[in-house]
């Protein structure tokens, strides 16, 4: 227990004392007074700022949210789709991997007003957005994940007796799941910062929205209220992904130990 | 009628040069044949055959009397790697070719925990493979294997990977199970004393055509020492003889 507690504070402190080294520099910057208030608002104005606006903030987060969970859902599912079916059909994946990539070289910032243009100012454009940058590292990394099979794993399983379908279920897809999670942290971070740009660049509820409001009130301190909020939200959702990883692989553990 | 025939195989891979050349085997009820070569010999590329990941250009595989060429999912293989899925726990391994058959999961789990402890696993159905020693391993892949096959098994070196001492132990493991199991069993080795040691008959292949058959007339179980007899050494001085 004592060793746990060691190796846990260990792992812990070297990052706490960052952040607190970090935050003490703000304070610092912000009570010499050698940077105006109006331009870097101080951690004590912040904090009475997300007081007086968080209701307003929860819900504007929610509608975020919502869109970052849709548009996470169905660029898992087109990811995995596509990674299915370019592992199943090497023509496929000739024809269709070059155009994902030159996909993923045009600008997010360039897609978005364009998206917005075209499905208009509600939830649409934000999900579509997000499905557009989620489905490319899902998409890959399984692909990586199924091709990563051990050949005499899936001889052994053929002889005995195992059609496409099994091979599928039972080698390739637990397989894959740690490419897959691995892909999914960075996904979720980018996904809510997806949300956000679309939501900035048009429409009128969302925490991309609110920040835009705050910016031409020149509430800063709202808008650094904001930023953290959405920090905060992107960390929850990269822990919660690490927690489901755990759910799902429990014999990483094991694996790693040994 | 024997349990497995091979009758006259030839096989290479894409019109490259012939990598067996008509090979005659015979696999008896309960027997233990080992097939036994140098490296390249031909030996992997005949068990493809037999499993039926193969097709050959000649010849026929018959599994007690009916033909399963080119036919896979009819006996069962072992490799030299355990090849146990690391995120399966030992018994959801073993159970693997019952569900595959379409068995429920929780039949399939009850059925194999009846062998566990024959096979001296017992206690580590809900372990992960990656928690058990190399010898554990190969005894959960070997269950595994006994699980799937009908009747029979094809073991390719399935103790080379293992040290010196381990393999000793489980030869005699393995003598002990098999006299109780009964499985009929075609063994790949390049290790002369194990073929001696395990086999109640002995192939000699090289150069991918059978170069000669031994019988090892001992009778099992074998004694513990049989390895330390005059009679061990003669059958292995006619085999190093053959073999040159």
């Amino acid at each position: 227990m004592n060793e746990k507690l060691r190796s846990t504070i260990n792992k812990i402190l070297p990052p706490v004392v960052a952040l607190l080294l970090v935050f003490g520099l703000w304070v610092y910057i912000c009570s010499s007074g050698a940077v105006p208030k109006f331009l870097l608002p101080s951690p004590a104005d912040v904090w009475n700022a997300f007081c007086e606006d968080w209701q307003l903030m929860l819900r504007h987060a929610r509608v975020t949210l919502t869109e970052t969970f849709i548009g996470l859902a169905l660029g898992i599912v087109t990811g995995f789709l596509m990674a299915v079916v370019m592992d199943r059909f090497s023509i496929v994946k000739k024809m269709i991997y070059p155009l994902i990539i030159i996909s993923q070289t045009i600008p997010t910032v360039a897609i978005a007003p364009l998206l917005v243009l075209w499905l208009g100012y509600q939830m649409l454009p934000k999900i579509v957005l997000i499905i557009l940058i989620v489905f490319f590292p899902i998409a890959i990394s399984l692909l990586e994940g199924f091709a990563s099979v051990d050949k005499d794993t899936v001889n052994l399983m053929r002889s005995m007796g195992a059609n496409r379908l099994q091979i599928f279920r039972y080698v390739k897809v637990p397989s894959a799941l740690g490419h897959f999670f691995s892909s999914l942290k960075i996904s979720v971070s980018y996904a809510v910062v997806g949300a956000v740009l679309a939501e900035w660049l048009g429409g009128t509820e969302g925490l991309g929205c609110y920040m835009t409001r705050v910016r031409k009130a020149f509430s800063y301190d709202k808008m650094f209220a904001v930023i953290i909020l959405i920090s905060v939200i992107s960390l929850l959702l990269i822990w919660l992904t690490g927690f489901l990883q755990k759910r799902f692989m429990p014999w990483e553990k094991v694996n790693k130990r040994s | 009628m024997s349990a497995l025939e091979v009758k006259n195989v030839t096989f290479s891979y894409d019109d490259q040069s012939t990598v067996l050349q008509n090979v005659n085997i015979t696999l008896n009820k309960g027997e233990l044949v080992s097939l036994l070569g140098v490296s390249g010999g031909g030996k992997t590329t005949l068990f493809n055959v037999i499993a039926g990941l193969y097709k050959p250009q000649q010849g026929q595989v018959l599994l007690n009397g009916e033909d399963i060429t080119g036919q896979t999912g009819k006996v069962s293989y072992m490799l030299q790697k355990d090849m146990l899925l690391p995120y399966r726990t030992v018994e959801d391994n073993v159970a693997l070719p019952l569900i595959l058959r379409g068995a429920k999961k929780k039949e399939a789990r009850k059925t194999v925990g009846e062998y566990f402890a024959q096979f001296g696993i017992d206690g580590t159905q809900k372990k992960y493979p990656a928690e058990l020693s190399g010898g554990m391993r190969q005894r959960a892949a070997l269950l595994r294997t006994y699980m799937f096959s009908g009747s029979v098994a094809l073991l390719d070196e399935p103790f080379s990977a293992l040290d010196t001492l381990t393999k000793s132990e489980m030869h005699r493991w393995y003598l002990d199970v098999m006299d109780n199991i009964k499985l009929s069993t075609l063994f790949i080795t390049h290790d002369i004393d194990e073929a001696i040691l395990l086999s109640d008959r002995i192939y000699l292949l090289g150069g991918g055509s059978i170069a000669g058959e031994i019988v090892i007339a001992e009778p099992k179980p074998r004694r513990k020492d049989f390895n330390l007899t005059e009679e061990f050494l003669h059958y292995k001085r006619q085999i190093v003889s053959k073999i040159q």
